[in-house]
This record gives C-alpha cells, structure tokens and sequence, in this order.
C-alpha cells in the first residue's frame, strides 16, 4: 500500500470564465492531518469538495487510495464519468464534514447517524442503532441520542455530524471548515474530537481557520491562494519562515492577534 | 312555491350515489395528479435541461386554459385522436392532468425548499438517488408541501363538479337532475353546497393532522 490516501494531480476547476483551482498537484499523506488555510476564495472549500466529488474538476484527476475518483480516461485520453456504482465505492472511503452540519432534520441524532448503515451498508434497524450509539458516543454525545438536530447546540450537531460521518468506517476525513459556524466555546469541543480522530491515525484532510489547530495538530499544511497552490510543507516551516510573500502576509494577520504563542 | 328539503331528502339513495361518485373521483383523481405531479417535478429535476425545458410547456398550457376547456376537449374531441373513453374514466384523467400541473410545481417548490448541503451530505455517504429522494427529500419536504397540497385537492374537490357537463353521475348531475325533476332546485343547490363544504372541511382536517404529526420533529423541545 502506498503511503498516499489522496493524490490530485493538475487539477483545474473553472466556473465560467472564472478559474477557481489553478493546476492543483498534492499529495495527502495516509494516517496524518493535512490541512488546507488560505484567504476566503481561494479556492480551498472547493479543493476539498472536489476530492469528495461535490464539484466535478474541469480538468486533471483526483485518485483515492489509487483509484480513479468520479472521472475515468479511456484509452484516448478522453475523459468519462466514472459508473455510479463505482463512484459510490470510491466514495465510500470518505467522510464528508461540513461548516453547516448538514444534519437531516427529521431525523434524531441516532437517525442521523444509523440511515447510512441502514440504507448503504443494508444492516437491519437494531443493529445499525447499535454501532450508531457506538459512534455518538464516541463524540460523548450518548445521552443525546434521541433528540432531534433542532434540539442540540451547534458544537453537538457538528459533533453528531462527525459520528455519521464515521459511521460507515471510512478511511479519509475531510472536514470543511467544521468549525466555523461556532463561536469559540463551541469550536473547542469540535476540535477535541478532531484531536481525538487524529490521533488514533485517521487521515483528514482539514479546511480550516484555526491556525492553533493546524500548527499543532497538523502534519502538512497547504497554502492556497487565487485558486493557487503556494506552499506545501510542515507547519513548523511555514509557521518559521514563510517563504512566499503572500503567505507571510495571510500569517501576519493571525500573529497580530496573539497566534505566535501557539507557534 | 315552498322552501321543502324534504322531497329532496326522500331521494337520498340517488344522492348518496352521487355523493360516492363524487368522492371516488375525487380522492383517485387528487392522489393521480399528485403522483403525477411528483413524477414530473422529479423528471425536471434530474432529467437535464431540455426535459426540463420540455415539461414546462406543458405544464404552463395546463395551467394556462381552463379546466371546463380541457375536459371538453379530451371528452369531444378525444375520439378525432383515436382516444374514446367513457365519461368517468374521460374525468378521471382529465382532472389528473389538470391536477397534476400544480402538484408538479408544488413539488418543485419541495425540493428547492432542501438545503442542497443535506443531499450532498448523503451523497457523500454512498446513498443512491432514489434513498436521497426517499429518505431526504421526500420528508424533508413534506411539512412545506402539505398545504398547497390540501388547498389544491380543495380546488380539485370542486373542479369535479364540471364533470356533471360530460355526464359524469356526481352529486352536482344528480343534485340538479333532482331539483329540476322535483321543482326543488334551491333546496338541491343548497344541499349540495353544504356537502362541498363539508367535504372541505373534512380534508382541511385531514390535512391539520397530518401537519401536527409531520412537525413533531421542529416543535420537539430542547
């Protein structure tokens, strides 16, 4: 087995006459964080969702753990939609976080987190509220199993969207900048259970704003900027010495709010 | 001339007739249009943009002409096309593809009232496209989709009574062919205008029903 989860190669992403991703070429290393920081529109939400399929590249190929991930090349060179089947095993292996939590209203929290072993994985009822309970509480997020999204803060939605997340097992995380909609208090228990997963080696791939988290947390940080990729590298070299002007200038703003304890 | 229910009452066994006949087609003819409705805003959902484009025409001519010109014309002037159906089956299809327009842009409504996030959500969980309508959208949508829904089987209720003009035996034929027979035809109309309203009444509590059960889930308390 490689030591690469997910590997994006000249990836292109255009809507319109606008290019969003610039030739994108990265490496996700299997069993670390890798996180992706830039300013608002630079493209990162949409590097991640394209690796989960969300938005179709406009050119170049995204491979999870190896495989063709949405597009397929025909002996031509011509590209193709991969099968929906297809598609959904290659998914399969990724969770998907989102900055909204995404959680399905009319369902509880347990709902939410089982639908997916009922309807994917085809598991009867008892059995997949039996390994969702195990996943809530592994959020320590139990005792809420019954109640609705409505019914719960926002950092135990994103939490439960974590659990759901990882209901099917999944080898890859990715998380779109999870805790943004949450002020600071509830961004800490969100984080926590970030921690948690990476360090039972789970790989995930990070969006996020929380500059702390990334410097401590993460193994690889990417740097994206007008849909370009910048820098690539471990945080303690960026955090150093940042080498490309317009990264110094994206760090500066967080120094100039206290980060450099964290660094 | 009196004011007399009664000779209209000793005929209640027509009139329990047609009051059947009425709620026959009624209820058939509200869950064919609905079904039809869905399937058509589902079709312009996934289907692309010339389906889309497609449907849309015949849904703007369907809402755009009167529902008394539709049943004319496929009643009378089916039989040019090869299309001979009796009055009651000529009725029921009719009144479903008249419904079926605005229960198809009731729907469409639906699935724009869904946070997009919730699909890719379950998406990227491996759902196919029939879980994601079934098991998201479809419930997701139900609580918004509920009362247009009961006020166009209220409209539809009342449509059925243009189906008397193509002899379709309903409580509106039945009640006038009494109240012309009888020399009773206020007290007939009278009748049978409290029965539309009760009918009326009876789905618009069906309907609140179904939208106490269908909000459990937003009033639940924290």
């Amino acid at each position: 087995m490689s030591d690469t989860a997910i590997s994006v190669q000249h990836l292109v992403k255009r809507f319109g006459t606008t290019t969003v991703l610039d030739d994108i070429t990265l490496q996700i290393p299997r069993g670390q964080v890798s996180c992706l920081i830039g300013p608002s529109g630079s493209g990162k939400s949409t590097l991640l969702r394209c690796m989960a399929f969300l938005e179709e590249a406009t050119e170049g190929s995204i491979f999870i753990e190896g495989d063709p991930l949405g597009f397929v090349y025909d002996g031509t060179g011509k590209r193709q939609r991969q099968a929906a089947s297809e598609l959904r095993r290659v998914r399969s292996r990724i969770g998907m976080v989102f900055q909204q939590f995404n959680l399905w209203p009319h369902m509880t929290a347990l709902g939410n987190v089982a639908a997916a072993l009922r309807r994917v994985r085809g598991l009867s009822r008892s059995e997949a509220e039996a390994k969702a309970l195990a996943q809530l509480t592994k959020v320590g997020l139990e005792n809420r199993a019954g109640h609705y999204p409505s019914q719960l803060s926002g950092g135990q939605q994103q939490r439960v969207a974590i659990a759901r997340a990882l209901a099917l097992e999944p080898k890859i995380m990715l998380f779109d900048e999870a805790t943004s909609a949450l002020d600071p208090e509830l961004t800490g228990e969100v984080l926590n259970v970030m921690r948690g997963l990476a360090e039972e080696g789970m790989t995930m791939v990070v969006v996020t704003h929380e500059i702390g988290f990334a410097a401590t947390v993460g193994s690889q940080l990417s740097f994206l900027d007008q849909g370009r990729l910048l820098f690539t590298g471990p945080p303690a070299e960026v955090f150093a010495k940042p080498r490309h002007p317009r990264l110094e200038q994206f760090l500066d703003t967080y120094l100039d709010r206290g980060a450099s304890t964290l660094v | 001339m009196n004011f007399d229910l009664n000779v209209i009452l000793s005929k209640q066994d027509e009139l329990l007739y047609g009051i059947a006949v009425t709620i026959f087609v009624w209820v058939v003819g509200t869950l064919a249009s609905a079904a039809l409705g869905f399937v058509i805003a589902t079709a312009r959902r996934y289907g692309g943009v010339l389906v889309d484009r497609a449907l849309a025409v015949p849904v703007e001519v369907i809402r755009g002409t009167p529902f008394l010109v539709q049943l004319f014309l496929l009643y009378f002037g089916g039989p040019y096309i090869g299309l001979s159906l009796d009055a009651l089956p000529a009725g029921l299809l009719a009144l479903s593809i008249y419904g079926s327009a605005y229960f198809s842009e009731i729907f469409r409504a639906g699935y724009q009232s869904v946070p997009p996030g919730h699909v890719e959500a379950a998406e990227t969980l491996g759902f196919t496209r029939g879980q994601v309508i079934r098991v998201i959208l479809l419930p997701e949508m139900a609580l918004l989709v509920l009362p247009p829904s009961v006020n166009m089987a209220i409209i539809l209720l009342k449509e059925t009574a243009l189906l008397s003009l193509i002899t379709v035996p309903e409580m509106t034929m039945t009640a006038s062919a009494i109240g012309s027979q009888e020399y009773a035809f206020v007290e007939a109309m009278l009748l049978l205008a409290l029965t539309y309203w009760i009918l009326v009444e009876l789905a618009g509590l069906l309907g609140r029903l179904a939208e106490k059960k269908l909000s459990r889930y937003r009033l639940a308390k924290a």
